[in-house]
């Protein structure tokens, strides 16, 4: 039997995020992953979660300094993807229960993905 | 109470072909806490896309990881091909399949061994590499590559496999089958095999569900999630059940890994008997404009590519989440209980990639 | 020290490869191609290890690691750097992460080509390494005969 795969992406405002994860946690929702998209100045960041095949993402428009609550409390798991997002992007998490405090994923030069932080014009996500 | 001791694990280990850390926390003999530290093969290949075309990608999506490596490149296919509304045709689809699943196969003859390598068992070891080098056989015969294979591209596959070819494969698939099940009964009926398996690393479905565990991880647990029941390639016209144990532990982990190469044998000998005629690429035009999660279920578990194309030939971002990755946490909880010398059997029963988890 | 050649023990590291290589490396020592009917073995320890295979390019993080390896290994050494990506950086040369080749931080006496490379050409690499070997061994125990003749001459000089 196959099952037909859905994908629904919802704009979530950044107070209203660890409440409507909450909601999708009691709804028995699996967290998939969390990750980070450059949009010209601010990130994109997508929750994905999955409940039998059916993909929910709440998508969370935040500027580069903004900080943004953790999941972990919620979802366990959630910590390597907040450490990666705080390693790779330079966006402040707070809360993470395991916070590798910027050594989770060690790069030569910091914050590659960042759209403030970063050295210099080389890795633009044009 | 026993003092507590830091022991450091790896990164340069003999039990792991691949680096990574984790600082266990003893007490005596007893791991009571294991704080994983990664990075050692981290590239940054995600960056890569805005310097390759978005049909040259594919190539770097393959090496993401050597194990997988097949996997990777058809769900980024299929994640640009959906964007694009691109119809692939079915003879494609099914020797994507095929390929896949040998995929599956030579990953989990892999683990195998190095699993039975884990727990001291040098000659079953040697037994699962041999069986696997049928495969690869198999796939260089068919792709040019034992494990990139370069097969996989945007609009379909790249080289057909002719119908002697296909002959020879469906008669090989009964002797091949019955040499990995008597195989895998060792694994799955050997005393010692047991006796260092059973009760070992356990993680119960709920706990694994929540903390997002996927693939074997998560089936060993219970939980009856598998990418390919969405029927993508041709898994919705060959039919698809996943298979799952529900004790938890390394046993389970093995079992479900044993068990799926057996299922993967049937879905190539039926993709085999039914494989339809016709062309096996359509010609791409244009360029993507849009966003689309595409997923698949590889050896490890469900991998999700985030793919969004402005337009232009370059793809603005690709987010790559491995299933090594969200089978971190699961381990993380493993570990705790565990004594010192079944540290290795915990961390490679779930079948740990490296170079997948941090691209 | 003229047994080395014919049991050299190898020390396997990946250092950011994106495991194709390694899973060839480890399929060298399998039934099929099973290099340990030369006397060849994978170690883990470095102390015990007259060759260093790696695989994949240098990044930021695991450039120490190497460092530390090969300066564990007693001389004589000989570095394999195995595919693309030990070479040069391969695939992966424009990522921010990477430095470049394995010879960006230690010197290398082989390459071996290939994405993935292949176990024969592994192997063969391997082969090509221990006239290597075997000549570094030749200088070393040359320079220490002509020390120790020097130091007979002086203690001959001193006795007459």
């Amino acid at each position: 039997m196959t099952v037909k795969e859905e994908q629904t992406i919802i704009d979530v405002a950044l107070e209203n995020l660890l409440r409507e994860v909450e909601g999708l946690h009691d709804d028995g929702y699996r967290l998939v992953q969390i990750g980070c998209t450059d949009i010209g100045g601010a990130y994109e960041i997508n929750y994905s979660f999955d409940k039998g095949y059916q993909f929910k993402n709440l998508r969370l428009t935040a500027g580069p300094e903004t900080e943004v609550p953790s999941i972990s409390g919620i979802y366990w798991g959630a910590f390597v993807y907040e450490n990666e997002m705080h390693d790779l992007f330079g966006i402040p998490v707070t809360g993470i229960n395991i916070d590798f405090k910027g050594t989770f994923i060690k790069t030569a030069e910091k914050y590659p993905f960042s759209v403030t932080r970063r050295g210099g014009d080389r890795c633009r996500n044009v | 109470m026993p003092e507590r001791i830091i022991v450091p694990f790896g990164p340069q280990h003999p039990v792991l072909p691949e680096p990574i850390h984790v600082d266990l926390v003893l007490e005596d003999e007893k791991v009571v806490e294991a704080i994983p530290s990664i990075g050692y093969i981290h590239r940054g290949l995600e960056q890569l896309v805005q310097k390759r075309e978005y049909t040259e990608y594919v190539y770097v999506a393959e090496r993401i990881c050597g194990i997988c490596s097949f996997i990777h490149a058809l769900c980024y296919s299929q994640g640009v091909e959906h964007i694009m509304g691109i119809e692939v045709p079915d003879r494609a689809r099914y020797l994507r399949t095929i390929w896949s699943e040998c995929s599956r196969l030579h990953s989990h003859l892999l683990w195998l061994g190095l699993f039975a390598d884990s727990m001291g068992f040098e000659n079953l070891f040697m037994r699962s590499w041999q069986l696997r080098e049928s495969v690869l056989d198999v796939l260089e015969d068919t792709t040019g590559g034992r494990v990139i294979q370069g097969t996989c591209k945007v609009g379909g596959v790249r080289r057909d496999i002719g119908q002697e070819k296909l002959d020879e494969m469906h008669r090989e698939l009964d002797p091949f089958e019955q040499k990995c099940r008597d195989l895998g009964d060792v694994f799955l009926n050997d005393e010692t095999v047991k006796y260092r398996l059973q009760g070992l690393g356990v993680i119960t479905k709920d706990e694994a569900y929540a903390l997002g565990a996927t693939g074997p991880t998560a089936r060993g647990s219970g939980v009856a999630m598998d990418h390919r029941e969405t029927g993508y390639a041709a898994y919705g016209d060959l039919g698809f059940k996943p298979v799952v144990e529900t004790a938890g532990d390394c046993y389970a982990r093995c079992a479900v890994r044993v068990k799926e190469v057996y299922a993967s044998i049937d879905i190539i000998r039926r993709a085999i008997e039914e494989m339809p005629e016709g062309p096996i690429d359509v010609k791409v035009k244009g360029t993507p404009d849009g966003e689309y999660f595409s997923r698949a279920e590889q050896p490890r578990g469900e991998v999700v590519h985030y793919l969004r194309g402005d337009g232009s030939k370059h793809l603005a971002r690709a987010r790559i989440r491995t299933p090594t990755l969200a089978n971190i946490p699961p381990l993380v909880k493993m570990l705790p209980g565990a004594q010192l010398a079944d540290v290795p059997v915990v961390v490679l029963s779930i079948d740990p990639c490296i170079s997948c988890t941090e691209r | 020290m003229a047994f080395l050649k014919r049991s050299p023990w190898i020390l396997h590291y990946d250092a950011s490869s994106c495991n194709g290589c390694d899973i060839e490396v480890l399929a060298c020592l399998t039934p099929l191609y099973d290099v340990e009917r030369f006397g060849i073995i994978n170690t883990g320890n470095p102390k015990h290890a007259d060759i260093l295979l790696i695989t994949g390019g240098i990044n930021a993080q695991n450039r120490e690691v190497v460092e530390n390896i090969y300066e564990q290994i007693p001389e004589p050494k000989v570095v394999i750097a195995v595919g693309a990506c030990a070479a040069t950086g391969g695939v992966f040369r424009e990522c921010y992460n990477i430095v470049g080749g394995i010879d960006k931080v230690i010197p290398v006496d082989v390459y071996v080509p290939g994405c993935a490379a292949r176990p024969e050409q592994i192997i063969d690499g391997v082969v090509t390494a221990l006239s290597i070997l075997d000549e570094k061994r030749g200088k070393m125990t040359g320079a220490a005969r002509t020390k120790e003749e020097a130091r007979h001459a002086e203690q001959a000089g001193e006795s007459t």
